[in-house]
């Protein structure tokens, strides 16, 4: 028999896995408008960490946020009528891909500006301690936003105050097409050091290696402990938007792709179960997907009388633009 | 009755709102002492943790407070300087502004942002001078400029209590103006309601924040040629359109004052939401500050920018003679 908790983890990825790759056809047959950013190559960071958390911890993530949101515990059908533009999608069809959230699981959003969501879920869990309890909150992001202001002076403010925030910054080494080397002076955990924060480097392509240091981060932050950072070191496998499947962009050695996709998370956590238990999960996670797609293309379009429902929460309407 | 300033005014409507909600709490720069005697004795009266003195970083802050409201607080952030909504407009806007649309109404964000002292504070010069509220109006944040002390602490009791970010705009040439109040009779101001400061037949002075006073001035001045109305719209956004038409549809005439920069400034849109509705007897007029100014430091130099009395004066004074 397979470890539950390595079955948890390779559905997480396998279910990541498909979903993008189902999401990928479906911005090729033009169900999904505006293209999406694939987190291929990357699901094990997802995993691994919402693995290390409860239902009432929060994360926050990014433009590449589906993993995370999928991690978290969204129902996969109403992410993909989401990235749909379906009224039964997780915003109504008012996000798409780069603003997917379920507050009810604790996704307090995919953030499409780049190193924004550091001070957000600052204080959204200063917010929820403030209350008693325990809940850590993690907020994720590329290796691109580690040279955002915004983000170092949330660093500052949540090392100051003791919130207990995990940083996790998936370095897959671009920004689009800027490399790490031209981007980044010093180093990533670094930056973590300079504000007194705990900093640690972990193999993103393995999803037990992430969800082992993320628990141990976490149980420091319950225990008491400040923000802690982990860069995660992955690749990713695709594009860094669907466009770039049009317009090919120039940036990264053939023999460096090959090389990063040889370390593929689903394989890495796929090799830790037996044949069985890997097939009945994979065959678990097509029917979910596969219903998942059915529900999502079932979906009723959002009214245009409605494009600016829930503009404010206060119940005001604005004028029209007629 | 007790003479109320406009900042006390402040003061109280930030007190009353903490004592009546613990989610409600402060943060910003040197607020534990006060520096700009707004939260004066509020350290004292509920401590440490409701009163927050930040680093300066305000974008992190002006961030943080939006996710502490994602998680049901009701944050205040007092901006030491009108100009720093320059440097969280980003924040402001794509942040805390967008979140309940983009999630399809799974949150709210109830900041207020208060920016005591905005506008001109004569001697700061140019980058502590600005009178931003145009913009927020023009993103569609809810923006209030209140005139009076009563004014001030009813719109910010409501700023506070509202489920959306409010952007709260105290004017400099306004928070040492000091009014006869009834401190029982002190009560919340509703959001997007204006209020006729002085009936009038002729024509309909839209006034907005410190300029009310001038609007009033004025009018007290040429009553024996111009009998004015004084509209003080106190929120800019929603603004009060019912209220507005209802003063011109009488009067037939419409001068603004503004200390907006001229293009795209709110008397911009004043008058382009009142002649789409109403025939005027006279092309409106509107006074405001000149286009892209930028407040030189010189007092002289500083009032020549600034939208003046004598100015709207002459405004009014035309469009009595254009029809
Ligand atoms: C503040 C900001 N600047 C620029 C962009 C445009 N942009 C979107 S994603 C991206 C690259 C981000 O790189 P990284 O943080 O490494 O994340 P990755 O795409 O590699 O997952 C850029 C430049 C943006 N969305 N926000
Ligand atoms: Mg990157």
């Amino acid at each position: 028999m397979t470890d539950p908790e390595e079955v948890r983890l390779y559905r997480t990825v396998r279910l990541i896995r498909r979903f993008e790759e189902r999401a990928i056809g479906l911005v090729r047959s033009g169900h999904i408008v505006g293209g999406i950013h694939p987190y291929l190559g990357q699901e094990g960071i997802a995993a691994g960490v919402c693995a290390a958390l409860r239902a009432d911890d929060v994360v926050a993530g990014t433009h590449r946020g589906h993993g995370h949101v999928l991690a978290k515990g969204a129902d996969p059908a109403r992410m993909l009528a989401e990235l749909c533009g379906r009224e039964n999608g997780l915003n109504r069809g008012r996000g798409g891909s780069m603003h997917a959230a379920d507050f009810g699981v604790g996704v307090l959003g995919a953030n499409a500006i780049v190193g924004a969501s550091g001070a957000i879920m600052t204080g959204a869990v200063w917010a929820a301690r403030r209350r008693g309890g325990d809940v850590v909150g993690v907020s994720f992001f590329g290796d691109g936003a580690v040279n955002e202001g915004m983000l170092l002076e949330a660093f500052n403010l949540a090392a100051l105050w003791r919130v207990p925030v995990l940083f996790v910054c998936e370095n897959n080494g671009y920004a689009t097409t800027m490399p790490v080397d031209g981007a980044v002076a010093g180093t990533i955990t670094g930056r973590a050091e300079a504000f007194g924060m705990p900093a640690s480097v972990v193999d993103g392509q393995d999803p037990e290696a992430v969800r082992a240091v993320t628990a141990a981060a976490v149980a420091r932050m319950r225990a008491g402990g400040g923000p802690e950072l982990i860069e995660a070191r992955t690749y990713r496998f695709d594009a860094h938007h669907t466009f770039e499947h049009a317009v090919r962009l120039d940036y990264r050695p053939p023999d460096e792709v090959a090389r990063g996709r040889s370390r593929d998370p689903v394989e890495i956590a796929g090799a830790r179960l037996s044949d069985a238990d890997r097939a009945a999960v994979d065959a678990e996670v097509e029917t979910t997907l596969d219903a998942a797609v059915e529900f999502a293309l079932a979906g009723p379009e959002p009214d245009p009388a409605d494009a600016l429902a829930y503009l404010y929460a206060s119940g005001l309407t604005a004028r029209g633009g007629g | 009755m007790p003479r109320l300033s406009y900042r006390r005014a402040l003061t109280r409507a930030l007190a009353d709102e903490m004592t009546r909600d613990p989610d409600v709490f402060l943060l910003g720069e040197d607020i534990r002492v006060a520096a700009s005697n707004v939260t004066a004795g509020l350290l004292k009266r509920f401590g440490p943790d409701r009163v927050l003195d930040t680093p300066l970083s305000e974008q992190a802050f002006t961030s943080f407070a939006t996710g502490a409201a994602l998680l049901g607080t009701r944050p205040v952030i007092e901006f030491q300087i009108p100009s720093l909504l320059f440097l969280v407009f980003e924040q402001i806007v794509n942040h805390a502004h967008k979140f309940p649309l983009m999630t399809g109404g799974q949150c709210a964000v109830p900041v207020t942002y208060l920016v005591p002292g905005s506008g001109s504070r004569t001697g700061w010069a140019g980058q502590h001078s600005d009178h931003p509220y145009s913009l927020f109006a023009h993103v569609g944040v809810t923006t209030v400029v209140p005139a009076t002390p009563a004014d001030a602490y009813g719109l910010l009791v409501s700023a506070v209590r509202c489920d959306d970010p409010v952007v709260v705009f105290a004017p400099a040439g306004a928070m040492e103006v000091r009014a006869d109040v009834d401190l029982a009779a002190l009560v919340p101001v509703p959001l997007g309601r204006g209020r006729v400061h002085r009936a009038g037949d002729d024509v309909t002075v839209v006034a907005v924040g410190h300029l009310v006073h001038d609007a009033l001035a004025v009018a007290e001045d040429i009553a024996d040629q111009v009998s004015v109305e004084v509209f003080d719209p106190r929120t800019l956004y929603p603004f009060d359109w019912d209220g507005l038409w209802e003063s011109v549809s009488r009067t037939g005439r419409l001068v603004v004052v503004d200390d907006s920069n001229r293009a795209c400034g709110i008397g911009a849109e004043v008058i382009a939401g009142v002649v789409e509705r109403v025939r005027l007897v006279a092309p409106p007029r509107r006074v405001t500050r000149p286009d892209g100014a930028v407040l030189p430091f010189a007092p002289a130099l500083d009032r020549a920018v600034q939208p003046g009395r004598e100015q709207l004066r002459a405004a009014i004074q035309n469009v009595m003679k254009d029809g």
